[in-house]
């Protein structure tokens, strides 16, 4: 993991300040020192266990942790490596659904209009997770404050920015 | 000089008010502002935590085409957008490899020469040196200034204020005539990017923030992000039914605290596009 990230979670010696100061602690099933201590026995069960874990789905990655820890260990770079590696082995935690499903779907809607489209956002999520309910008292608010747009903006160089799409997306499966 | 812009998603949408009261303040002190044509989103969130080379590609072409366009500064309000920017250039600078890898992808030329510049820096550089003499309608209201995470955070890479308990918009508030108050919140996180997958933490962690800032007396609180302002302000009803009150503490941008001390029209500064309604 080392090689991917420069982050060492062999230097971290448990003080617990990230676990401490992380605002969604309590929301996850291993808090961040945990993860890094898992990390540390190099045990592939271990590592298996953080790549289907629920923890690296709800950081925020805030940079509280990293900010606070004394070994300055870059957690949140951790976690995006974590998350990255998770989806491409298809482990992500099935808790996580939503919280993915978000982030698939703000991606597909950039991916197609090179900005991001709001109703267009709201509209491939609900499908994806079929909360179809949820915030649609939202939206007409938004819109009577000039909130949301109709019509999606569309960049000239879409084909551009799909291109970085297609060739980022080579090493990954996602 | 003009000053590139890359106003991002959030301030063509949902926060249109961040943008416009940006551009009312610039306009104020005659600072020539353009937009970076062209842009693309920076992929916020969603690209960093699903795809590393895309999280870089994506705000590399932006600096590419603000490079091509002849821009050597540009102001980027959001604070989320500018944490993805200034990363970018921090991992590109020191990484060959990565950035021969994202100048392929991109096909456009990056330099890496484009100064970025958060809106408390821009403020500070240009309008601070003739602000005081300009406000004309102090804002003489007690302010909890809530600086969020990807402003100040990491402190290695942004560089920018203290990342515990920061001062910058302090500052430009007791300028504008505000009384800033110390509260314990300043930089935890507000849920950002869970606000919809996620709505009930979003409720648990702004709902503290609020919950603090009520408990200090402020009268309103100032942002200078449109994550943040979304959740403090379109969650108010998630927050008020976490903390079992009704709490009604407007939520401003620094720009539109600014615009307000500066006399500027309410309207112009976008403050009736707000879900709790400003009655500072």
């Amino acid at each position: 993991m080392f090689e991917h990230t420069e982050v060492n979670a062999s230097h971290c010696y448990q003080c617990g300040k990230c676990s401490a100061g992380c605002p969604l602690s309590e929301e996850m099933d291993y808090p961040p020192s945990v993860i890094m201590r898992m990390l540390q026995t190099g045990n592939p069960d271990l590592e298996d266990k953080v790549l289907r874990s629920f923890s690296i789905w709800v950081c925020l990655t805030c940079e509280m942790c990293f900010a606070r820890c004394p070994m300055s260990i870059d957690i949140p770079k951790m976690m995006d490596f974590l998350r990255e590696k998770s989806i491409n082995d298809k482990k992500a935690n099935p808790k996580a659904k939503e919280i993915v499903a978000f982030h698939k779907s703000f991606l597909d809607s950039i991916k197609f209009t090179g900005r991001l489209y709001e109703i267009g956002l709201f509209v491939d999520y609900k499908a994806r997770t079929l909360r179809i309910l949820d915030d649609l008292a939202l939206a007409p608010k938004m819109m009577k404050r000039g909130k949301l747009n109709i019509f999606p903006e569309l960049i000239k160089d879409r084909s551009g920015v799909a291109a970085i799409f297609r060739k980022s997306n080579k090493k990954n499966k996602n | 000089m003009t000053l590139g812009l890359y106003p991002g998603c959030s301030l063509k949408g949902s926060s249109r008010e961040y943008a416009e009261s940006v551009l009312a303040v610039a306009k104020a002190f005659d600072i020539k502002i353009e937009e970076i044509a062209d842009w693309n989103c920076c992929g916020a969130t969603a690209a960093h935590n699903m795809n590393k080379e895309l999280s870089l590609a994506l705000p590399a072409r932006i600096l590419s085409l603000a490079e091509k366009q002849g821009m050597t500064e540009i102001v980027v309000p959001c604070a989320a957008c500018y944490s993805r920017l200034t990363l970018t250039k921090h991992e590109l600078s020191k990484d060959p490899a990565l950035k021969a890898a994202v100048t392929e992808a991109n096909g456009l030329e990056y330099k890496g020469t484009v100064n970025v510049l958060n809106i408390i820096q821009m403020l500070d550089k240009y309008i601070t040196p003739n602000f005081e003499s300009r406000v004309v309608k102090p804002f003489d209201h007690k302010v909890a200034c809530y600086y969020g995470c990807l402003l100040v955070r990491p402190h290695e890479i942004l560089k920018f204020d203290r990342e515990e308990d920061p001062q910058s918009m302090d500052v430009l508030m007791l300028k504008a005539g505000a009384i800033p108050i110390d509260w314990a919140f300043k930089t935890e996180c507000c849920g950002a990017g869970l606000s919809v997958s996620r709505t009930s933490s979003v409720g648990r962690l702004s709902g503290k923030i609020i919950g603090d800032a009520k408990d200090r007396g402020a009268e309103a609180v100032i942002v200078a992000c449109p994550m943040c302002h979304s959740n403090l302000d379109m969650r108010r009803d998630a927050i008020n039914s976490y903390l079992g009150e009704k709490i009604d503490i407007p939520v401003l941008y620094i720009t539109q605290a600014i615009g307000l001390a500066l006399g500027l029209d309410r309207k112009a500064l976008g403050l009736q596009r707000h879900f709790v309604k400003v009655s500072v």
